[in-house]
C-alpha cells in the first residue's frame, strides 16, 4: 500500500516537473510582452502596451509576418497540390521499386533543405536567378517537404477503396474528374494535415530564408527575430517577446481552426 | 436496353494466370443473368472486363451489338453496383444518385429531380439529405441501385450484391432486386459465389470453375440436370449423391445395390463400364419397407431442414443421402431404402453427363 502510493507520488512529481520545463517558457511568452521591463523569470505583467507600440513602429516586424504568411502559403498549396497527385499516382499505378523510390526520396528530402546541402543550393539559387525571391525560396521549401508529404499522402490515398474511383470510372468520370470529385474530398482530412504541417514547417523555417534572401524587406519573421538586439549587442527581451507571442499566434490559430473544421477522421461508407 | 455478347473473352494476368480461358456467353436482351462460381473461379474477372475495369486479352465485348472491347468503362453506356457499393462518403445520398448525372452535365435541378424521382422510387425519400455513413446496410444497396438507374444505361452490372447484407436481410433483398429488375426490363449480369441465390434470382446462370464455364442454362436446367459432376457437386442446398457405379446388364451396381439405368441415359452405356450415378437427395424415395431397385442401409445421421429431414444411410460403407417430409421421419439405426426418381438420377462419364 504504502509502496504503491509513494511510486505514484514519485510518479506525478516527475510528471509535474516535466510539465513545468514546457510550461515555464510558454507562461514568460504570455507574460513578458506585457511587462515594461521583462527580464528572464516569469514575473506578474504590469500590462502595458508600450511593447507592442515599439513593434508597430518596427521598420520590418510586421511586414516580416506578411513574409512569413505569403512564404508559408504558398509553400503548402504547392506542395499540397503536388504531394496530392503525385501521390495518388504512386498510390493507384504499379511500378517496380516503387517503395524503395519512396524511401529514397524520404531519405533525400531531409538533405535538401538540410545544412548539408547550403552551398549547392545558394549556387543553384544564384545561377538560376532565384536568389532574394520568394519565388526561388517557395520552390526550394516545396522541394524540402515535398518527399515526406507525399509519403504521408499516400497512406491516406492507398486507404480510400478503389471501388470508390472505379464507379465513378464506370459512369464517365475523367481521370481528372475522379481526383477532384472522389479522390480530393475522401483525402481532405490528410490534405488538411498536410497544409499545416508545411505552414508550420516554413514558419519556423530560419535556414533556408537567411541564406537565400539578402533583402530585409523580404525576411519572414523567423529571421528578424533573430535581429532583434539592443544597441548594446544585448537581447532586446521587451521586443523579443512581443514579437515571439505575435510570431507563435498564427499557428496556434491555425491548429485550432484546422482541428475543428476538419477533425482528423475518417467518414467512411462502410465497415471493412 | 441491350443484349451483351462475349466471344472468345480470354483474360491473362501479367504473370500468366488465365483467369478467363476464351468464353462465349450470350446474354439477351431484358435478362436477368446470374454468374455463379466457387471463390477464384474468374466470375468477378469476367463482370470486371464486361464493364471494362479490366482490358481483355483476347476476344471481344459486344453489348448492344457495338463492340465496346477497346472502350473506356464509362463509354460502354452501362451500370455497375459494387460489393461495397462504392457509395462517396463525402456526398448525401441525393448528390450519390445524382452523380452519373452530374458527369454527363444535366443542370443541377434537373439532376436533383431525378435523383428524388428515382430515390422515392426505392422508398428512400427521408434519406435523401444523409450521408451513406449515416445509412444502414440495406439502404446503402438501395442508394447504389438508385444510382444506376439514374444512368438509364443500357445494362446493369451487379458484383455480390447481397454479400454485405446480413442473412435475414438478403432473403429480402433478393426479392426486391428480382421484383425491381423485372419491372425496369433491363440486362443486368450479376456475380454471386452463393448458388441459392442464382438459382432463386437468375432467368439463366453460368456455373464458372477456373476460367472456364462449366454450364449455361435456366436454374431449373442447372439444378434438375447438371451437365457435370462439378456443376452438379456445388449446387444445391443438399450435395447431390455421386456414387461409383458399375453397368450391369441393364441395371447397375451402385454400392452393392442393384438400380435401373436411368431414363436418361439408356441405351448409352456399355456392359462393365465404370460410371458414376447421380441423384440429388430430394429425388430420394424414403422407405421403411424393402423396395426393389432401392439403396439400402442403416440410417447413421439425420438432419432436421426445417420442414423435411435429411436422412444419411450407410450403403455398405458408402454415405447416401435422402429428403424425408416431416412426420415421416426415421429412427436412428433403423434399416432405410431410398429409391432414386428413374427420371432425375444421372450417369456421369468420365465426369460429363450421359445424354443423348
Amino acid at each position: 500500500m504504502t509502496r504503491t502510493w509513494a511510486g505514484r507520488i514519485g510518479f506525478y512529481t516527475l510528471i509535474a516537473v516535466l510539465l513545468a520545463f514546457f510550461t515555464i517558457p510558454l507562461l514568460w511568452l504570455a507574460a513578458a510582452p506585457f511587462t515594461s521591463d521583462p527580464t528572464y523569470e516569469v514575473r506578474m505583467p504590469d500590462f502595458t502596451f508600450e511593447n507592442f507600440q515599439t513593434i508597430i513602429e518596427h521598420p520590418y516586424a510586421l511586414g516580416s509576418l506578411v513574409n512569413s504568411l505569403i512564404l508559408a502559403i504558398g509553400t503548402a498549396l504547392l506542395v499540397v497540390v503536388l504531394s496530392a497527385l503525385a501521390a495518388y499516382a504512386l498510390s493507384r499505378v504499379r511500378i517496380p521499386g516503387r517503395d524503395a523510390l519512396l524511401y529514397a526520396l524520404l531519405l533525400l528530402s531531409s538533405i535538401i533543405t538540410g545544412t548539408a546541402a547550403m552551398v549547392p543550393l545558394f549556387q543553384l539559387a544564384i545561377e538560376l536567378g532565384l536568389i532574394d525571391s520568394h519565388t526561388g525560396l517557395i520552390l526550394i521549401l516545396t522541394g524540402g517537404l515535398l518527399p515526406a508529404a507525399i509519403f504521408m499522402i499516400k497512406d491516406f490515398m492507398d486507404a480510400t477503396p478503389k471501388s470508390y474511383e472505379e464507379s465513378a470510372r464506370v459512369f464517365g468520370a475523367s481521370p481528372l474528374q475522379i481526383v477532384r470529385h472522389v479522390v480530393t474530398p475522401v483525402v481532405r482530412p490528410g490534405l488538411a494535415t498536410i497544409a499545416v504541417w508545411t505552414i508550420a514547417n516554413v514558419w519556423g523555417n530560419f535556414l533556408m530564408p537567411f541564406l537565400l534572401l539578402s533583402d530585409v524587406e523580404k525576411q519572414p519573421a523567423a529571421v528578424i527575430m533573430y535581429t532583434l538586439y539592443t544597441e548594446g549587442g544585448q537581447a532586446n527581451l521587451r521586443v523579443l517577446s512581443t514579437f515571439g507571442l505575435l510570431y507563435s499566434v498564427p499557428v496556434v490559430l491555425m491548429y485550432l481552426f484546422v482541428s475543428k473544421k476538419y477533425g482528423f477522421r475518417f467518414h467512411g461508407g462502410i465497415k471493412r | 436496353m441491350a443484349a451483351i455478347e462475349l466471344r472468345g473473352l480470354t483474360k491473362v494476368y501479367p504473370g500468366g494466370v488465365k483467369a478467363l480461358d476464351s468464353l462465349d456467353l450470350t446474354v439477351p436482351d431484358g435478362e436477368f443473368f446470374a454468374l455463379l462460381g466457387p471463390s477464384g473461379c474468374g466470375k468477378t474477372t469476367l463482370l470486371r472486363t464486361i464493364a471494362g475495369l479490366e482490358t481483355a486479352t483476347g476476344g471481344a465485348v459486344v453489348i448492344g451489338g457495338r463492340d465496346v472491347t477497346g472502350v473506356q468503362p464509362g463509354g460502354r453506356d452501362i451500370a455497375m453496383v459494387f460489393q461495397d457499393y462504392a457509395l462517396f462518403p463525402h456526398m448525401d445520398v441525393s448528390d450519390n444518385i445524382a452523380y452519373p448525372l452530374r458527369i454527363k452535365k444535366v443542370p443541377k435541378a434537373a439532376r436533383h429531380a431525378k435523383a428524388a424521382e428515382v430515390g422515392a422510387r426505392l422508398g428512400l425519400e427521408q434519406l435523401m439529405d444523409r450521408r451513406p455513413g449515416q445509412l444502414s446496410g440495406g439502404q446503402q444497396q438501395r442508394v447504389a441501385l438508385a444510382r444506376v438507374m439514374a444512368t438509364q444505361a443500357q445494362a446493369f452490372l451487379f458484383d455480390e450484391p447481397l454479400s454485405n447484407l446480413d442473412a435475414r436481410l438478403r432473403l429480402e433483398a433478393r426479392t426486391f432486386l428480382k421484383k425491381l429488375q423485372r419491372e425496369l426490363g433491363v440486362t443486368t449480369v450479376f456475380v454471386t459465389h452463393d448458388q441459392a441465390e442464382a438459382l432463386a434470382m437468375a432467368d439463366r446462370m453460368a456455373v464458372m470453375e477456373a476460367g472456364h464455364i462449366r454450364q449455361i442454362g435456366t436454374p431449373a436446367e442447372v439444378f434438375q440436370r447438371p451437365a457435370n459432376t462439378f456443376v452438379a457437386a456445388f449446387i444445391g442446398s443438399t450435395p447431390m449423391n455421386l456414387l461409383d457405379a458399375v453397368v450391369r446388364g441393364d441395371t447397375l451396381e451402385v454400392a452393392g445395390c442393384k438400380l435401373p439405368v436411368p431414363a436418361s441415359a439408356e441405351g448409352l452405356l456399355t456392359e462393365g463400364e465404370k460410371l458414376v450415378y447421380g441423384v440429388r437427395p430430394e429425388y430420394m424415395t424414403y422407405s421403411a419397407q424393402p423396395v426393389d431397385g432401392s439403396l439400402t442401409g442403416g440410417v447413421v445421421i439425420l438432419e432436421n431442414l426445417g420442414a423435411s429431414h435429411l436422412v444419411t444411410l450407410d450403403v455398405a460403407g458408402v454415405l447416401v443421402q435422402a429428403v424425408v417430409p416431416e412426420g415421416h421421419e426415421p429412427a436412428l439405426g433403423e434399416q432405410g431404402y431410398a429409391v432414386p426418381r428413374g427420371d432425375r438420377a444421372l450417369v456421369y462419364r468420365d465426369g460429363e453427363l450421359v445424354t443423348a
